[in-house]
């Protein structure tokens, strides 16, 4: 068993009527890289924070590197590192005493204190910045920063709650370039939640997919794109609604889910469905703008188990300030 | 142990760090005494029948102390709240650490910078003129902490009931003011009417003021073994209150 570096058991959170987190159970192997994918308001961030110890379970248990994180609490502690979806950084002090900080808390001997620091910042790449104030960062260094932090004390499993929430892509890539290269070199578990499917497709050995509290799909990227199988034509048209209803129709269409004036079909051998398509579309009078084919990718897993992509929920103004607001430590 | 030793020690220098860092606060915080001293004290320095001998100056030096480290201890306990708002908290909050540790960190490091700016403050008083009789500093060193610690307790027990900055205007203005107004600070609470005496006896600072004065110029309005025994039994009530809701925050 101790070769799990996560297992949970029916793990729940309700927040008075809210199934937030619902029977949660869920096993991640030692070394790996695990996406948890969902929408907003999912639960990804309170699965996180049971799991970190920082909320208390409704019901159900779990094991964090073997230690229980009820009974527990101090050792799972001790073993993970975390960066939160939200910046925890004292603004009020420089790049290093945040760090000197973290190293005493967590009870790094003093003697390693100052390879070790600059051994993250050198991973991070912030040297430069090592005696600024927090203050003066931008918000992609404060990320490598936090980063750096989670590592420290050397866990055994670093939690990473959006950590490219809100940053230009290089930033972005240069992140998970940093944690493919932890993970591979040091063998370390990583958690990660993130909005970006293409990202996680990339990045993750495993995904689970999470929606309204519970895990509705679970499996390596490649495996999950490979199940749902054949190809995906995207058909953007004027009367979207009334097209995927038609298209719903046919046998040879495996599925069809609408977002936003573009339709998603699932169809084997894509190619040749095309014209079929077109001409269908022509005798019902539905105005085709543009036709794509793919292979299904992360999206489209998530499309087909949520019934909505992912960008829906942040497209719209509210979420997205949410979100924003959440990665910028709700300064007002 | 050692563990916990290790992030106290941490945390009480995170304090120092930050106070020291923002040059505009020390100076700022240091304004208002300052002004009530140079300005307030030599200004009435004769409108009042002092139940002490000395003028109105060093009447009123210990109670600005006494306002100085109440101030200075409670917008430290109060950080915690700032610490929520930017996300810093969270981070101590999973530290391997009890939160006793973090409290007792805070505690020690918040008291700390008080005690530093009680220390300036009575250095103006004696420049303006205050002719101190400390019979012994260990005994001011000690009382100053106790009334630092039992402010900074309550200031983290404060703002861990509190869930954002919107409630630090009310608590300044019906906590912190009453409480330093009360104390007589500013008056002999002999000559004060009857029913401000009776408020002030709960007081925590009226015991502080006294037991200030008492040390510093061998007068007060309350027998300092009643000052001592009561911001001695604050003191431990309060970090112990402190250290209760401290341990309730969820998050
Ligand atoms: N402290 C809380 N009290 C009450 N409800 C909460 C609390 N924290 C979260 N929730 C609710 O629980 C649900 C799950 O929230 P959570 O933050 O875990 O979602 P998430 O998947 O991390 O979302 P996001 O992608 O926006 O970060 C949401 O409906 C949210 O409103
Ligand atoms: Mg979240």
């Amino acid at each position: 068993m101790a070769s799990n570096a996560i297992e949970t058991r029916e793990l729940s959170k309700n927040y008075k009527e809210l199934k937030a987190v619902d029977k949660v159970s869920l096993v991640v192997e030692k070394g790996t890289i695990f996406g948890l994918l969902g929408p907003n308001g999912a639960g990804k961030t309170t699965l996180i924070s049971m799991l970190v110890t920082m909320r208390k379970p409704s019901g159900g248990s779990a094991k964090v590197n073997g230690f229980d994180i009820e009974r527990e609490a101090g050792k799972v502690r001790e073993s993970i590192g975390i960066v939160f979806q939200d910046q925890s950084l004292d603004d009020e002090l420089t790049a290093k005493e945040n760090l000197e900080m973290h190293a005493a808390m967590y009870n790094v001997p003093k003697g390693e204190r100052r390879k070790r620091i600059e051994g993250m910042v050198k991973l991070v790449g912030l040297e430069e910045q090592l005696n600024k104030e927090v203050k003066t960062f931008s918000g992609g260094m404060k990320r490598r920063l936090e980063i750096a932090r989670g590592l420290v004390h050397h866990p055994k499993i670093l939690f990473l709650d959006e950590p490219t929430i809100g940053l230009d892509p290089q930033t972005r890539t240069s992140i998970w370039d940093y944690i493919k290269k932890l993970n591979r070199e040091k063998g370390i578990t990583i958690i990660l939640t993130t909005h970006y499917m293409d990202e996680a497709d990339s990045v993750c050995g495993k995904v689970a997919i999470i929606d309204h509290g519970k895990i509705i799909a679970e499996g390596g990227p490649k495996q999950m794109k490979n199940e749902l199988g054949g190809d995906v034509v995207s058909i953007e048209c004027a009367n979207s609604e009334k097209c995927r209803k038609q298209l719903e129709g046919f046998a040879w269409v495996k599925n069809a889910v609408k977002h936003g004036g573009t339709v998603d079909a699932r169809v084997e051998k894509g190619e040749e469905k095309i014209p079929k398509i077109l001409a269908f579309a022509a005798k019902k009078g539905i105005m085709v703008k543009s036709v794509s084919l793919r292979k299904p990718s992360l999206d489209d897993v998530f499309i087909h188990y949520t019934g909505r992509t992912i960008r829906e929920q942040e497209a719209s103004p509210g979420a997205a300030m949410r979100l924003r607001r959440k990665a910028w430590g709700q300064k007002r | 142990m050692n563990r916990e030793i290790e992030a106290i020690y941490a945390l009480w220098k995170r304090e120092l760090i930050r106070f020291f860092r923002a040059k505009s606060r020390v100076i700022g915080s240091l304004g208002m005494p300052f002004f009530f001293l140079a300005i307030l004290g030599t200004g009435l320095s004769n409108a009042f029948a002092l139940p002490m001998e000395g003028n109105y100056l060093e009447f009123i030096t210990p109670g600005i102390i006494g306002m100085v480290l109440m101030f200075g201890s409670m917008f430290s306990g109060i950080i915690v709240l700032i610490d929520r708002q930017f996300g810093f908290l969270k981070e101590t909050l999973v530290a391997p650490v009890s939160r006793t540790s973090i409290v007792i960190g805070k505690a020690l490091g918040g008291a700390t910078t008080a005690m530093f700016q009680g220390i300036i403050i009575m250095l103006i008083a004696f420049f303006l003129g205050v002719n101190f009789q400390i019979g012994n500093a260990v005994l001011l060193l000690v009382f100053m902490f106790m009334i630092s610690v039992m402010f900074v307790s309550l200031g983290i027990t404060i703002a861990s009931k509190m869930e954002d900055m919107h409630g630090f205007q009310i608590i300044m203005n019906f906590l912190i003011m009453p409480l330093f107004f009360l104390s007589g600070a500013l008056f002999p609470l002999s000559t004060a009417p009857e029913i401000l005496k009776a408020a002030s006896m709960f007081d925590p600072l009226t015991y502080g003021v006294n037991g200030l004065r008492f040390i510093l110029l061998g007068y007060s309005e309350v027998p300092f073994a009643t000052c001592f025994a009561v911001i001695s039994a604050f003191t431990i009530a309060f970090i112990a209150i402190a250290i209760l809701a401290f341990n309730r925050i969820e998050e």
